[in-house]
């Protein structure tokens, strides 16, 4: 038992609306609400509100905040403008995650990293370390934010009623700062991690601010029939939209072209920390092991850390994540198999409790919202 | 949910409900609860012959698996084909969605499985309230 949870500070709603919560990375934090899959459809046919003040948020400042973004992460901020927010991550020399983190570009010496929870600390650490050469300087205001995700085709119908800014034009991956429930100068991202349209908010993180922000937002998507979601939705949303998650997907031991996300890597921008060896892999032929969609075929439902087997049954790959697609109706699993195998249409089979089922590998995303009209 | 004064229930968070020599074996509304949305129900067959304390089947929520573990030794007369493919039975009412019925090898077995009232004891001392 770890000694203290972290809370959030909107901790008591969790328990007051009777969530059922559980040690997330050492934070004592909401999994679901109402039901897991009751939270997941809300988020897909209409609107859901997280509380994601778990996350952090590390902000560089100075005139040498660019280079030491650059140097840190691996997409390049400078294809960034003011408002503009884009996926990326930090990366080991090796070539393997630190973490991922979304970028935002408050202005050319100006920038914001939104990280994980779990390593909250280490990426602290390790950007303090690493933009120690730069001319700017490194805050972590991880804890004077609440950040509300509000994830859905509805979110913008919702939001709208409790802010002034024009959220229609927020595009997606952007930002604007406006009047949020009477909070000025409040973030407003077109930001998330559910593959649905949808905002993140960054409010004060005073438990009474918290609290009334979190109740507007119910109140306003009411008749949207809103739901509060927990971090269970939160899993299956992202695993439909195939987002990658730490400790699964992404890792210490795993590298950017293993885990598929070399689209975010820009390795002609100059040198970064990683860089170096993301181009001997290259050179070399590119990785073993990739990242793949798995639909399980037969009766069963692939979990995490299950073996993927090949034709003889020999285990040649294992799942990182695995779950029912609750809204996809499917069983579904990201799973990191030999590039030969790492093609649509290839047949394996998922090792469950000890008997092989049979699973195709499919095109990622699993889901892919549609488009907004 | 009231827990039935009449099943007896294990630690494992199964309960049985037994009419001389035959018995009908579900989970209890507290182990559907902790799970959430049920998804999928792993049967035995009828023939099947189990045993008190073993593995006889499982069954999945959304996020998790669970073991289902035998109350009482005995054999598979008949198992509840209808959760194959409406697994939220289980959720809506855990103590009338019965996963198998045996034929109690010793009747004995019940013995020692805990009463409604010390299984819900039991379960609320787990979950700490």
């Amino acid at each position: 038992m770890p000694e203290t949870l972290r809370k959030t500070a909107l901790n008591p709603i969790h328990r007051l609306l009777g969530a059922k919560m559980v040690d997330f990375g050492g934070w004592d934090m909401p999994v679901e609400y109402s039901g897991l899959i009751a939270e997941h459809m809300a988020v897909r046919t209409g609107v859901g509100l997280f509380d994601v003040s778990h996350m952090g948020d590390i902000q560089f400042r100075g005139p040498g905040s660019l280079d030491a973004v650059q140097h840190i992460s691996m997409n390049d901020a400078s294809r960034l403008q003011a408002g503009q927010a884009q996926y990326s991550a930090m990366l080991y020399p090796q070539g393997t995650f630190v973490d991922d983190v979304i970028v935002h570009k408050f202005s050319d010496h100006d920038y914001l990293f939104v990280i994980n929870a779990g390593t909250r600390e280490k990426d602290y650490n390790w950007v303090r370390q690493n933009a120690r050469q730069f001319d700017c300087h490194v805050s972590d205001y991880s804890d004077y934010y609440t950040q509300l995700a509000i994830q859905g085709p509805r979110a913008q119908a919702t939001l709208q009623k409790l802010t002034s800014v024009d959220l229609s034009a927020i595009r997606f991956y952007w930002f604007a700062w406006g009047a949020v429930c009477g909070l000025p100068n409040t973030l407003i991202a077109r930001t998330g991690y559910s593959g649905e349209d949808g905002f993140e908010i960054y409010i004060p993180s005073d438990a009474a601010t918290s609290e009334r922000v979190w109740n507007e937002v119910l109140e306003a998507g009411r008749e949207f029939d809103i739901k509060p979601c927990g971090l269970g939705a939160r899993n299956t949303l992202r695993l439909e939209a195939a987002l990658s998650l730490y400790g699964h997907e992404i890792s210490d031991t795993i590298n950017v072209f293993e885990a598929g996300l070399d689209r975010f890597c820009r390795l002609e921008k100059g040198t970064f920390i990683g860089a170096e060896s993301l181009k001997r892999v290259q050179a070399a032929g590119g990785p073993e092991k990739k990242l793949v969609g798995l639909e399980v075929v037969e009766r069963g439902i692939a979990r995490d850390g299950y073996r993927v087997l090949d034709e003889q049954g020999q285990a040649m790959g294992y799942v990182a994540s695995g779950s029912p697609a609750p809204f996809l109706k499917k069983n579904i699993a990201l799973a990191f198999v030999p590039v030969a195998y790492a093609e649509p249409g290839k047949e394996v089979a998922v090792e469950i409790r000890n008997c092989p089922v049979k699973a195709r590998v499919v095109p990622l995303p699993f889901y892919r919202k549609p488009k907004r009209t | 949910m009231a827990y039935p004064t009449k099943y007896r229930y294990t630690r494992e968070h199964e309960w049985i409900d037994a009419d001389g020599k035959t018995a009908s074996v579900g989970i209890t509304d507290h182990a559907q609860d902790s799970l959430g949305d049920i998804v999928f129900v792993e049967l035995p067959k009828v023939g099947d012959k189990v045993e008190k304390g073993k593995v006889f089947g499982s069954v999945e929520s959304v996020k998790a698996v669970s073991d289902l573990y035998a109350p009482a030794s005995g054999t598979v007369t008949a198992v509840n084909e209808e959760l194959t493919t409406a697994p939220e039975k289980i959720n809506a009412d855990a103590h009338a969605a019965w996963i198998m019925k045996i034929e109690l090898s010793d009747p004995g077995d019940l013995e020692g499985l805990l009463t409604a009232d010390a299984y819900e004891a039991y379960a609320k001392e787990e979950t700490g309230h």
